[in-house]
């Protein structure tokens, strides 16, 4: 950490404060439960590398799902050949992840704008539809990979008796929860989630330094303007490569992290809606930012969890206190965005964000707090900080 | 004589178009050598040629012994060519110090270095050469300001600062004061010829506004209709019939 200026100090230490503590922050909101806790931080991850692929360079990838869904195979595989502990497992998804990126992106990279996005996502596409049916050996097709009974696992599966074995840290099992109350909420602590956050910090911390070094400043520029920097005597291809596999490596390590939490992993996690969802959560929270991915990833998984989970009757609940007369046309019309139908809700607050506040959850929170600094001190700051 | 640039027997055809009509050219290293003509001559076309944005149908062009055809823009590059645009390219969304801090990264890097661990802001010669050469063309004051903000004049000055940062052994200059007014154009003028005076570096400038081209050329090739028709010194430019010709007469009404 010594070669980050205080501000950035600053921000890893709130940062990292905020997901320690996460499990208290968010019992009161109802997403305390580990489930919910760890698909923020391993989506969070996604979008931290998605975002120093499209947020720095500017290459809209539309095929990240299928890094995602190479690393929970490797994953998986790894738990089958291996170990049930997690960390072979990550180690073999990041590489593999990487691997995949590395293909792709070679050939992707040799167009950009729409033509990119256009390859990236038939490449996604093209892996989800053969997980489904050519490599089946290897992927287990329909059913989805998962752990047996009789896998070799080499290194820890020796005198196996008995139900299925658990994902562990060096024997501590993931699924562990100690539960204790605290001011009057039942605060759960999950082994699993604090792996996930601890990768989750780490990878917070690589984004931050790839943010601040020189390599950072050429995929800035890159975005920029290419044309520029190819006359400035630098060759962009294995820039944006390098920015192309970084983010693969990534997404290879949420796809592990989501194995490692819940050890089966199958097509579904390659389709291109799932390559779509990185997208929403980067340009919701800001590309180009470092926060803003993690707290897009956060929005949108807490309202996949908890408006899906509204349906019409809770809704009539909860709108009680009106007239029936009113009660009953809301509340037919606010169930279209709830339970099944809360992707409608995403859209509207999607299309609300880039048309209203194209930079973001992070953009908006910076032009609030300009509107409080002003009128504490009416003296607007016109320049940039200076690095 | 010791020629930097050989450009020999170069042609080039878009369809039916003779763009570039057997070109010869030589600048001697050093010198400022001017490029003027009407509308149309080909001078732009043969100013691509020579950083491998275009490559002539036949002929050859030679930088400091070696050739130049075939190569990618940012090899020509780092062999010490560098260009300034006729509309100003430079990274709208960085600073301008960042600007030039790239350039300098570049020049001292190579084409590509992964240095993606190490701070940006521990590179501190790289910083004060950066902040050294804003110095030079009057933009240090500005150089915590988003780039796009700058007038078209800064513009201009901040790209001359990405190049000079550089260092090159060849500087190309398309157009240096295209949509500039009399007094900015003054400015760059006067910056250009301080530059050449203090670095010496080889300039190629491409220019319509003849006021620039007399204030700063050691020689001046005449373009017309893909042809070089006159190659001298500028003294002896004004008074030649080709040249008088070649920008009254024809089709350059």
């Amino acid at each position: 950490m010594t070669n980050l200026n205080a501000a950035d100090r600053l921000l890893l230490l709130l940062f990292a404060v905020a997901v320690l503590a996460g499990p208290v922050i968010l019992a009161p909101f109802g997403a305390g439960y580990p489930d919910l806790l760890q698909k923020f931080a391993i989506y969070g991850l996604f979008a931290i590398g998605f975002n120093i692929l499209f947020g720095l360079t500017g290459y809209l990838s539309f095929g990240h799902a299928a890094f995602l869904g190479v690393g929970s195979y490797a994953a998986v595989w790894a738990f089958k050949l291996l170990s049930m502990n997690v960390l072979p497992a990550i180690v073999f998804a990041v590489l593999l992840g990487g691997l995949f990126a590395l293909l792709i992106g070679y050939v992707s990279l040799r167009r950009s704008g729409i033509y990119f996005s256009i390859l990236t996502l038939a490449f996604a596409q093209m892996s989800y539809n053969m997980a489904y049916s050519v490599l089946t050996p290897l992927t287990n097709g329909e059913t989805g990979l998962q752990i047996a009974l009789d896998d070799p696992r080499i290194l820890d599966g020796a005198g196996q008796s008995g139900g299925l074995p658990l994902t562990n840290l060096f024997g501590l099992p993931m699924n562990q929860t100690w539960e204790s109350e605290l001011l009057g909420m039942t605060v759960q602590f999950n082994v699993g989630f604090y792996l996930c956050a601890a990768v989750l910090i780490l990878g917070f911390y690589a984004a931050l330094r790839i943010f601040r070094s020189p390599f950072g400043l050429m995929l800035r520029a890159l975005k920029s303007n290419q044309n520029r920097l190819n006359y400035t005597g630098v060759n962009t291809r294995p820039y944006a490569l390098a920015a192309f596999v970084i983010s693969g490596m990534y997404a290879g390590l949420a796809g592990g992290l989501l194995a490692a939490t819940d050890p089966l992993a199958g097509a579904e996690r390659m389709q291109w809606t799932a390559s779509g969802e990185v997208v929403l959560m980067t340009i919701l929270g800001g590309a180009g930012t470092l926060l803003g991915p993690v707290l897009g990833a956060g929005m949108i998984k807490y309202f996949e969890a908890i408006l899906s989970a509204i349906n019409k009757a809770e809704l009539s609940d909860l709108l009680s206190f009106l007239p029936d007369a009113l009660r009953e046309p809301l509340v037919s019309v606010l169930a279209l965005f709830v339970g099944e139908g809360w992707h409608l809700t995403l859209g509207v607050i999607f299309m609300a964000i880039v048309i209203f506040l194209p930079g973001g959850l992070v953009e908006g929170a910076r032009r609030a707090m300009r509107l409080f600094s002003r009128g504490a001190s009416d003296a607007p700051s016109e320049e940039r900080p200076a690095k | 004589m010791d020629p930097i640039l050989k450009v020999q027997n170069v042609n080039k055809r878009f369809g039916g178009l003779k763009a570039l009509d057997d070109v010869n050219l030589t600048v001697e290293r050093g010198t400022v050598h001017a490029i003027i003509g009407p509308n149309g001559a080909g001078k732009s076309t043969l100013l691509n040629c020579f950083v491998g944005r275009l490559t002539p149908d036949t002929g050859t062009v030679m930088f400091d012994g070696v050739s130049l055809l075939g190569r990618k823009p940012h090899e020509i590059n780092q062999l010490g060519v560098s260009r300034v645009f006729q509309t100003p390219e430079i990274f709208e969304a960085l600073s301008v110090l960042e600007n030039v801090m790239v350039a300098a990264l570049a020049h001292r890097d190579g084409a590509f270095r992964m240095n993606a661990w190490g701070a940006l802001d521990a590179e501190a010669e790289i910083r004060d050469l950066a902040l050294a050469t804003l110095e030079d063309v009057g933009l240090a004051q500005r150089r915590a300001m988003e780039a796009a903000a700058l007038s078209r004049g800064d513009k201009r000055r901040l790209e001359l600062a990405m190049c000079l940062v550089q260092d090159p052994k060849l500087l190309l200059l398309d157009e240096p004061t295209a949509g500039m007014a009399r007094a900015d154009t003054n400015n760059t003028i006067d910056l250009l010829k301080r530059l050449s005076e203090e670095r010496g570096i080889t300039k190629v400038v491409i220019e319509h506004d003849m006021h620039v081209v007399f204030s700063l050329a050691h020689r001046i090739s005449v373009m017309a209709q893909g042809h070089v028709i006159v190659e001298d010194r500028p003294e002896n430019i004004k008074g030649n019939p080709k040249v008088q010709e070649a920008y009254l007469g024809g089709a350059h009404a």
